[in-house]
């Protein structure tokens, strides 16, 4: 005999009521601002080795981000489920921009839109913590010098380690060449995933290219400041300030799938020709998103 | 086996007679000497206990006739000095330790008794850079040479002293490099830089610190003069400190100046014999140092006692706080309980005046 079938006659009623969460009121806020002023003017906070100091990051830092991924960029994530929750990785991404915001809006995308909410560990170039204030604040973001040591280290402690190959050529390229990838350094990321069987997340980034359409190169300025380049953009050094203000193109960052490197072994690392190899997989395999990703957005300012 | 007669070098200070003491106290070694060109103060020839102290100066071929006529097995070189003014100026220091170092290794060369030397050498030798990596390995190299004073002069006596091994092949090597020293009894440079009640500092930089407790630095100068490790070693307390959060915690204030100001803030305070600002310190300052224990760990088999943060916490017992951490947390302590009455006041009059809906009660049955 069949089973009699249960039938639910009244669906709507199985579901408890729950009061809406409040967000948290002022004086909640106010409170925790006066716990995090007490814990910075004591110093009882803690940081890494690398001069990552999460309590600023969480507090100050990303709330600061949030709103621009929020609100100006609009910024989409795709494939987040391709990040690994708990082990280490290496995310390569391509570069654009003029000003390194993609590194930033990357970083809010791992932690706010990850359901781990991954810290991501930036490597960056040595001119940016020559810079006074600048390279301080990028090594309390997490970020630390692009070299193979400290990535390898990095990798090892089963952090998420973020880096663009392309380097300042990739974020300082004029605005006609946008979305086409620039070459891919030397490949000491893949040496670095290698030694480490890392696997290496490909990352492609829409919409940082128009944030500074850079029209331009002041060489001369660039070679005074001893800076890369000087970025000359419809709105910038024209509008003086306000010209710093990034246009508010629409974003979206893909995560594509891992390429496993653990199967070849550390010491495939000094196989230059692999290397190579590897190093143009990840290359056409992000340049490859990025034109999906392109055809996929409907407008560059829209929703 | 332990060492039957060792020669300490650099005495006088507290480090140095500190391991003097330690050895002195060890049964099972038949004679220590010490030496230094400045007699021990009193209280510490006290402590000194049955070491016999040697005014002698390195500089002086006279330490060769000490050495061989003691028959030493083992020196422990400690007279380097970090800083200008401990020595009368850079010339001097440099000639101490350098010409000192040189004079010592010539002496132990030709004395065959001698059969283990212990360096202690710096993690300055790294240098420190924006373009050096976060955590430095004993393999790795400083990618900048450090230009001059106390780093350029590690990285010269590391460099004699690697020659001397070569050369005496039968003769342990053990070279300790020490991040900064803190703690109630020592004197080093960071314990007087963080004693001014207003720190200056490089405005825009945050060095990363590593510390390493007294106490854990005579431990292991201890375990290195009577054990057996050959080798160069990483010595520092496990995790570091901002400089900025080091000066919060120990309740100083922080001065960020632009580097130029910076400078002559140095100058006009070396004048003085206050701290020491040279211009390795400053790029010290800037970037700070991190060195990799591990090998201090497995290989060299000692765990400090005392992690960054204790040391510090220690250090801080002996100093007055300018800013009183219990201050700060009172006073913040006391707005945050203000703010959750005027919160919960706030609460009750606005139940009071807009009530929140009950949860809906029963619903009237419907038909499925």
């Amino acid at each position: 005999m069949p089973e009699a079938r249960v039938i639910q006659l009244r669906p709507d009623d199985d579901e408890r009521f729950v009061p809406v969460a409040s967000p948290p009121g002022w004086e909640e806020q106010l409170a925790g601002g006066l716990q995090f002023l007490e814990r910075r003017l004591t110093g009882e906070y803690d940081t890494d080795e690398f001069g990552f100091d999460p309590d600023l990051a969480d507090h100050v830092l990303l709330p600061v981000l949030r709103p621009f991924f929020r609100k100006w960029f609009r910024v989409e994530t795709i494939g987040l489920e391709n990040v690994p929750s708990d082990s280490g990785a290496l995310v390569v991404a391509n570069h654009s921009g003029t000003v390194p915001v993609d590194a930033l809006m990357t970083t809010v995308a791992l932690h706010d839109e990850h359901p781990a909410s991954r810290r991501f560990r930036l490597l960056g170039a040595d001119l940016v913590f020559e810079i006074p204030l600048i390279g301080a604040m990028a090594r309390k973001l997490g970020a630390t010098l692009a070299c193979n040591e400290d990535a390898e280290r990095l990798l090892t402690e089963g952090e998420l380690v973020g880096v663009f190959p392309e380097g300042f050529k990739g974020i300082g390229k004029p605005f006609r060449e946008r979305y086409t990838l620039q070459r891919f350094g030397r490949g000491g990321f893949v040496s670095a995933a290698l030694r480490t069987g890392a696997p290496i997340i490909p990352c492609a980034i829409v919409g940082a290219e128009e944030i500074y359409p850079m029209i331009g190169n002041a060489r001369t300025a660039a070679r005074l400041l001893g800076v890369p380049y000087f970025p000359i953009t419809p709105t910038f050094p024209l509008l003086g300030p306000l010209g710093l203000v990034p246009l508010p193109s629409k974003w979206l960052i893909a995560f594509g799938e891992p390429i496993e490197t653990a199967s070849y072994g550390p010491a495939a690392a000094e196989d230059p020709m692999l290397v190579f190899n590897l190093t143009d997989q990840v290359r056409e395999t992000i340049q490859h998103s990025l034109y999906q990703l392109l055809l996929r957005r409907r407008s560059v300012f829209g929703s | 086996m332990p060492p039957a007669v060792v020669l300490v070098t650099g005495v006088s200070r507290w480090l140095g007679g500190a391991l003097a003491a330690e050895l002195a106290a060890d049964p099972a070694i038949e004679r220590v000497i010490g030496v230094d060109t400045v007699p021990p103060s009193p209280a510490m020839l006290r402590r000194l206990g049955r070491t016999e102290f040697v005014r002698a100066d390195i500089r002086n071929p006279l330490i060769g006739k000490v050495i061989a006529a003691a028959s030493v097995d083992t020196v422990v070189h400690m007279n380097i000095s970090s800083t200008p003014a401990g020595s009368g100026g850079r010339v001097p220091m440099k000639e101490l330790n350098v010409i000192g170092t040189m004079q010592l290794l010539a002496a132990c060369q030709r004395t065959p008794s001698v059969r283990r030397f212990v360096l202690k050498s710096t993690s300055a030798v790294y240098g420190a850079s924006s373009r050096d990596p976060a955590v430095f390995t004993e393999n790795m190299q400083a990618r900048q040479v450090p230009s001059g004073g106390f780093a350029k002069d590690s990285v010269d006596i590391e460099g004699y002293v690697r020659s001397f091994a070569r050369r005496r092949p039968d003769v342990d090597v053990a070279v300790l490099r020490f991040t900064n020293f803190i703690g109630p009894r020592i004197d080093s440079l960071l314990t007087g830089f963080l004693r001014m009640p207003l720190v200056p500092t490089a405005l825009g930089y945050d060095a990363r610190v590593q510390l390493l407790h007294e106490d854990d630095a005579l431990s292991v100068l201890t375990r290195a003069t009577t054990g057996d490790f050959t080798g160069t070693v990483n010595v520092g307390g496990e995790g570091t400190l901002l400089l900025s959060q080091a000066i919060r915690r120990l309740g100083r204030l922080e001065l960020p100046l632009p580097t130029p100001a910076l400078g002559s803030v140095g100058r006009l305070s070396r004048r003085f014999g206050f701290v020491d600002y040279s211009p390795e310190q400053m790029r010290f300052l800037n970037f700070g140092r991190v060195v990799d224990t591990t090998r201090l760990r497995t290989e060299f088999g000692y765990t400090p006692r005392y992690t960054t943060a204790a040391a510090l916490a220690d250090y801080a017992r002996t100093l007055p706080p300018v800013v009183d951490p219990s201050a700060v947390r009172s006073v913040t302590g006391g707005l945050r309980s203000l703010v959750t009455t005027v919160g919960d006041a706030a609460g009750a009059v606005e139940r009071r005046l807009r009530p929140v809906p009950p949860p809906p009660g029963l619903r009237a049955v419907r038909d499925a």
